[in-house]
């Protein structure tokens, strides 16, 4: 188990190492001049010579990228004399708007993020995965084909779509809830529960579509198989049958893409965030994007890598944990 | 994929048709009151299964109307004499929000106005329509040429080509995809336009393609490569070999014939995919830019209007909706007809 991990997080460290590079290259190497990119587009030349000089981009490209990494690792210094601006570990440089430290940005940022994700991952994988259980228990029934139906509609349904339908419906016609918006978990718990609400219900509804499909066929497929019978056969209750044997097995590929989603989403729910106006991750990377803001740009793509890699290892190690078929040695 | 929804899963769609004993006995009668043997290949076999699906009927159906009013879209605008960008200000109040019923429906705007630009919605959507399928289907025609090339290459070439290009899709699984599209798209075109000259539509929608072309091969080169691998062992192969065939002849004439199934199957339920992510690039404005129409884009300018009038929301919003919905039946359907082992 723990060579297994070990040798899990290395190829994890070369695979970011690479994306970071492919990123850096791109977003750094590609631009005519990084400087006027990153300046905006009406910098004059000196402010272009200031903003090279202060961010050492006029050095070779291997040695700015081995700059980053030390940012990265154990900080770095920009500029020199009046200019000097000491950027401690985790370095990922400065916001070319007004200045901020891109780590506070992000740890500005995140909460608002995994408190929609996180929310929503609950609810999605509530609601979903006790329809498929409940549509495979009673198949073919009215039940179940309603089910069926509405899962296929929710799968092709968009956030963009979804969430608006469900603004106007409960914020501007009805009433029934506030516009949203975030108020830390610590400072108010309801006002926080209130606020992302509606963010958890978008992504929650549709989310569960698929979640409700995969684990219906599941059920089924475990349904009829051998020790789901023994255990009938021996006369254990039915709903210790289906939870506690043909859930548990049943669960384990659920693990897997729901580990995986909840990494992505992390990464950025920016639909959500842009309809909502909630002021996560994602709708940073949007912002920057038009402002071609790279520091913040580079720092999200990076970190919305680090959580899929990440989620990789949490969803193997889980798999070994939930299904006794699967032991790491 | 971030917060989009997810269309269906792929399950396993491998497996080269062949033909079952089961289904010849769920024929239509015409072949078993005669009963006589008629002779089938696994296409014409698929083709049966398909034409009997109700589901596939109507999502063909849907997915045939969507097409010819994206291509008919000019003559429509013809027909009603209005072009896309015009802009019908005269029938917007002074909030700038449309005058009548519904967003403005009249006989002459039978979806109604735009709020603010006053443009009509119906030809908005129709040329919407015509942007979203072209980019969709290009991105999906270029994923799977990519994935077939890189599938066919390692499956053929094995060893360590194959390590590199198993280590690639692992690598490129584990890009933020979305994340990364909608930083790089504005990045690289800042890098081939200088400030003066705005960016062609036709640039943005190339990179567009290019993109998601570059980032979704991976499940197309998986599948390809592994049946490479366990066809490549088998008679008809070998036999071509000992006749004398070449490399070429083997993979595109011998192969390819037996995993195109998979492949369309890929395609199909790629597409949906595609026209959902470009409407979300163009949602938070990286998508195709103005004036060129587009879906995604109507929806995020109809964010501000939401509560004054939802209608503009709808239609595009439904639009999407019911679009992405016959390509992913028609895709399941065709997956289902294609490979009637695969059970739902």
């Amino acid at each position: 188990m723990f060579r297994f991990v070990v040798r899990r997080l290395l190829v994890a460290g070369v695979t970011l190492a690479v994306i970071s590079l492919v990123t850096f290259g791109l977003f750094f190497a590609v631009p005519s001049s990084p400087a006027k990119v990153m300046c905006g587009k009406n910098c004059t030349a000196e402010d272009i010579a200031q903003v090279e000089q202060r961010l050492g981009i006029d050095q070779p490209l291997p040695r700015q990228y081995a700059d980053f990494v030390k940012g990265l690792a154990v900080g770095r210094t920009y500029g020199s004399g009046d200019f000097r601006q000491d950027c401690p570990a985790p370095c990922l440089g400065y916001s070319f708007r007004n200045n901020q430290p891109v780590t506070e940005i992000i740890t500005q940022r995140a909460p608002v993020t995994f408190s929609i994700v996180l929310g929503g991952a609950v609810l999605w994988l509530t609601l979903g995965i006790s329809l498929g259980m409940v549509s495979a228990l009673r198949r073919g029934t009215v039940l179940d084909r309603a089910a069926i139906g509405i899962t296929l509609a929710g799968a092709s349904m968009q956030v963009y779509f979804f969430g608006l339908i469900l603004l106007y419906l409960l914020v501007y016609a009805t009433g029934l809830l506030p516009f949203p918006s975030y108020t830390p978990l610590t400072e108010n718990p309801a006002r926080w529960a209130v606020g992302l609400l509606l963010p958890w219900m978008t992504l929650g509804f549709l989310n569960s579509a698929l979640y409700a499909r995969l684990s219906r066929a599941q059920m089924l497929e475990t349904l009829s198989e051998d020790f789901v019978r023994t255990a009938r056969a021996k006369g254990m209750p039915a709903r210790q049958v289906h939870v506690r044997h043909a859930l548990r097995a049943a669960i384990t590929p659920i693990v897997t893409i729901a580990g995986l989603d909840i990494g992505t989403s992390l990464g950025g729910t920016f639909i959500t965030e842009t309809i909502f106006g909630l002021q996560g991750l994602g709708k940073a990377t949007v912002e920057a994007v038009q402002f071609l803001n790279l520091p913040v740009v580079m720092a999200t793509v990076l970190l919305a890598a680090v959580f899929i890699v990440v989620a990789n290892i949490v969803v193997d190690v889980l798999y070994a944990v939930i299904d006794p078929r699967v032991r790491l040695n | 994929m971030s917060d989009l929804s997810h269309p269906p899963s792929l399950t396993a769609a491998g497996e080269p048709a062949a033909p079952d004993p089961a289904v010849a006995a769920e024929l239509p009668a015409t072949a078993a009151s005669r009963s006589e043997i008629i002779g089938r290949s696994p296409n014409q076999l698929a083709w049966l299964r398909l034409k009997r699906d109700r589901t596939a009927r109507i999502s063909a159906l849907t997915l045939l109307a969507a097409a010819v009013v994206a291509l008919g879209a000019p003559l429509l605008g013809w027909l009603t004499g209005i072009d896309p960008t015009d802009k019908f200000v005269d029938r917007l109040n002074d909030f700038g929000m449309p005058v009548g019923y519904a967003g403005g429906i009249s006989p002459d705007h039978w979806l109604g106005l735009e709020p603010g630009s006053g443009r009509d919605i119906l030809l908005q959507l129709v040329y919407g329509l015509r942007t979203s399928l072209f980019i969709a289907f290009a991105s999906a025609l270029l994923a799977s040429f990519v994935g077939v090339a890189v599938g066919v290459v390692a499956g053929w070439a094995r060893g360590w080509l194959d390590s590199v290009v198993n280590w690639l899709i692992d690598l490129t699984l584990a890009f933020p995809f979305l994340i990364f599209a909608l930083a790089v798209i504005p990045i690289l075109e800042d890098r081939f336009y200088s400030d003066r000259e705005a960016p062609s539509p036709a640039f943005r929608v190339a990179l567009i393609i290019a993109t998601f072309g570059l980032f979704s091969w991976t499940y197309t080169a998986r599948l390809v490569r592994g049946q490479v691998i366990s066809l490549r062992e088998r008679e008809f192969v070998e036999a071509a070999r000992a006749a004398g065939a070449g490399t070429g002849h083997i993979l595109f004439r011998q192969l390819l014939p037996n995993i195109w199934a998979p492949i369309l199957v890929t395609v199909s339920l790629n597409v949906p995919q595609f026209i959902a992510i470009e409407a979300a690039l163009a949602f938070v404005n990286v998508g195709v830019t103005e004036p060129t129409p587009d879906l995604g884009r109507m929806i995020y300018n109809s964010i501000g209007y939401v509560a004054s009038d939802p209608w503009y929301t709808l239609f595009p919003g439904l639009t999407i909706f019911l679009l992405v919905l016959a390509f992913n039946l028609f895709g399941d359907a065709l997956r289902d007809s294609l490979d009637p082992r695969s059970t739902r």
